[in-house]
């Protein structure tokens, strides 16, 4: 059986609304604390280095359990180019979380500084201290970051795009889950909720083939 | 390949509401809408503006330098009031960096300005602390918005070398603290020798002690050479590198040394503001002995590629709640990004070592 489900895996599912809010937040504190040479600047430095961390952690968690658990398939009536984009920037967004803090921490080894995280905890240099490389390092972590925002925003207008106006049930399948179709009989594990991180993703008493959604529920 | 069926208008609507959720508090979030912000790149144009031009590749201020190197030799004192290593009884690497103000990098030293040391000390637990230092106790102003009103009213007219009376006038009007440091800048001993001056930290700090107890400090560094001041009504007279040739003579002779002196802040003493000292008697701490035993060029020494941020400080050092220290932080960010993309230039000191080494008979054999 590898056929992939309907929704993402609940857990995936949990990890991205996650890494969302961080992320968001990361380049809202990021644009942020450049923007002044008030206190402000140096509150949000010391969060962004480890929220930065954290979310490096998390995208290298959440990556393999992507690869495991795979994704559910698009709608067969998506036009090909839709499709592309999906794929791609998916792509793009793993490549830009993994990226930005690697490239941030990387900026500030060329640049001589320690990487702190919390006082008393440092992180060895993962560049030389060069700073040809820094400035090149620190000039790519605001395009990127710019960019990554563009991207997010463009993932979400698809997102809604595919809840408000397809309604072709992708935007459930990384919220709430497709819900059980009215014609499938009750299944014997139906307490198993969505939501419950230890569902086994490869549901055995799901459909075998994508099932067309009621609009009602969307 | 059916009839496309026409996109309906409110759920775009929804859409684009909830790009705009978005998209507004990110452009506010970032300073480009809404009030306006005083960022890092104001000041360093502001910096610009009073050096007269860009000088690419060096620091916006303090643009000439000599790096140093040697040791602190903590004897245990100041940890009493810190769990900081450095405060520890041992004997720390320090680099670091002696400094005259302005954006020129080919300044005479013959001026009546900051002579600064900047350091940065490493501990065994992988901490640092930067400090960059001054040796007045006072800055003349407490804010980036005082600073850069400082850099605009004093840039010098380019016909008489002095600052614009009048700018000056309406600077002191707003800023009086400006005054406050002009009158100590006049009848300070402007000292002859980077080794036999006083390096104040400018801004307060916190220590914070094994219970945990902060305590806000300032700290200087006391020389143990005896000060003696140059000459000031004949500045003008002095070679354009005095200060750095002297440093250099002297350090190829002997060490110099400086004690570490903690000063514990009374209920009542202005930790905010750089601009206020403090007098009376105070609480001090002999925390050890700082030794330079080199300096060398910035083209030989590992102080140009260092930014001296005082807000990097190890777990036993904090900020105050002085809001210079963010902008400081902020600005040296600013500049060290601007010069690093820009690319190293030669220094003046390294000029003066390669014209010596030029006129010297033995190099010019060897380099035949």
């Amino acid at each position: 059986m590898n056929r992939p489900p309907h929704d993402f895996h609940p857990l995936l599912r949990v990890v991205h609304w996650l890494m969302a809010a961080m992320v968001l937040a990361m380049l809202f504190i990021g644009v942020g604390m450049v923007s002044t040479t008030g206190p402000a600047y140096l509150t949000l430095l010391e969060l962004h280095r480890p929220v930065g961390i954290a979310i490096l952690i998390l995208v290298l968690l959440r990556l393999p359990l992507r690869l495991v658990t795979g994704s559910p398939p698009l709608p067969l009536d998506l036009p090909p180019m839709q499709v592309l984009a999906a794929k791609g920037s998916h792509v793009l967004l793993y490549a830009s979380m993994a990226a930005m803090p690697l490239i941030g921490w990387a900026m500030l080894a060329a640049g001589g500084y320690p990487v702190k995280l919390f006082s008393g905890l440092i992180l060895p240099p993962i560049a030389p201290h060069d700073l040809w490389l820094y400035a090149w390092l620190r000039q790519a972590h605001t395009v990127i970051a710019v960019l990554f925002f563009a991207l997010i925003l463009a993932h979400l207008c698809a997102a809604l795009f595919h809840g408000l106006i397809r309604k072709d049930g992708v935007l459930r399948s990384m919220t709430v889950g497709t819900p059980p179709s009215p014609s499938e009989p009750p299944q014997a594990d139906s307490e198993i909720s969505d939501f419950d991180v230890f569902a086994p993703a490869d549901d055995p008493g799901a459909p075998e083939f994508p099932v067309p959604q009621p609009k009602a529920g969307e | 390949m059916s009839t496309r069926k026409p996109v309906p208008a409110g759920p775009l609507l929804v859409i684009g509401g909830i790009a705009a959720l978005l998209v507004l508090p990110f452009l506010w979030a970032a300073g480009w809408i809404g009030p306006k912000r005083i960022n890092g790149g104001d000041v360093t144009r502001a910096l610009e503006y009073n050096t007269g031009k860009k000088q690419p590749g060096f620091r916006r201020a303090h643009a000439k330098g000599l790096c140093l190197s040697g040791n602190f030799t903590a004897n245990g004192a100041g940890s009493a009031v810190s769990t900081a290593k450095a405060f520890e009884p041992g004997t720390y690497p320090v680099i670091g960096r002696f400094s005259v103000a302005g954006g020129n990098p080919l300044a005479t030293d013959g001026r009546n300005v900051f002579h600064s040391m900047a350091l940065l000390l490493n501990t065994p637990d992988g901490q640092e602390w930067r400090m960059a230092m001054d040796h007045t106790p006072i800055f003349p102003v407490p804010s980036a918005a005082g600073f850069i009103a400082l850099q605009r009213a004093t840039r010098p007219d380019p016909a008489t070398g002095k600052p614009d009376p009048a700018k000056m006038k309406a600077l002191i009007a707003e800023y009086p603290s400006v005054k406050a440091f002009q009158d100590y800048l006049t009848k300070a001993v402007l000292p002859s020798s980077f080794a036999n001056a006083t390096y104040y930290s400018i801004n307060a700090f916190t220590l914070t002690d094994s219970t945990g107890n902060a305590r806000f400090v300032r700290w200087q560094f006391t020389p143990e050479a005896p000060l003696s001041g140059l000459d000031k009504a004949h500045l003008d007279t002095l070679p354009r590198d005095a200060l750095f040739r002297e440093m250099i003579d002297r350090t190829a002779r002997e060490p110099s040394r400086w004690h570490l002196i903690l000063t514990i802040a009374n209920p009542g003493d202005r930790t905010d503001s750089a601009t206020v000292a403090w007098s009376g008697p105070h609480r001090t701490i002999d925390a050890g002995v700082l030794t330079v035993d080199k300096v060398m060029p910035e083209e030989v020494g590992a102080c140009r590629d260092l930014n001296f941020d005082p807000t990097i400080l190890p777990a036993g050092i904090g900020l105050s709640d002085d809001p210079l220290l963010a902008a400081r932080s902020k600005v040296y960010s600013s500049s060290f990004q601007r010069r690093a993309g820009e690319g190293p230039h030669p220094s003046a000191v390294g000029g003066d070592l390669a014209e010596d080494l030029a006129k010297d008979p033995a190099y010019k054999e060897a380099a035949r």
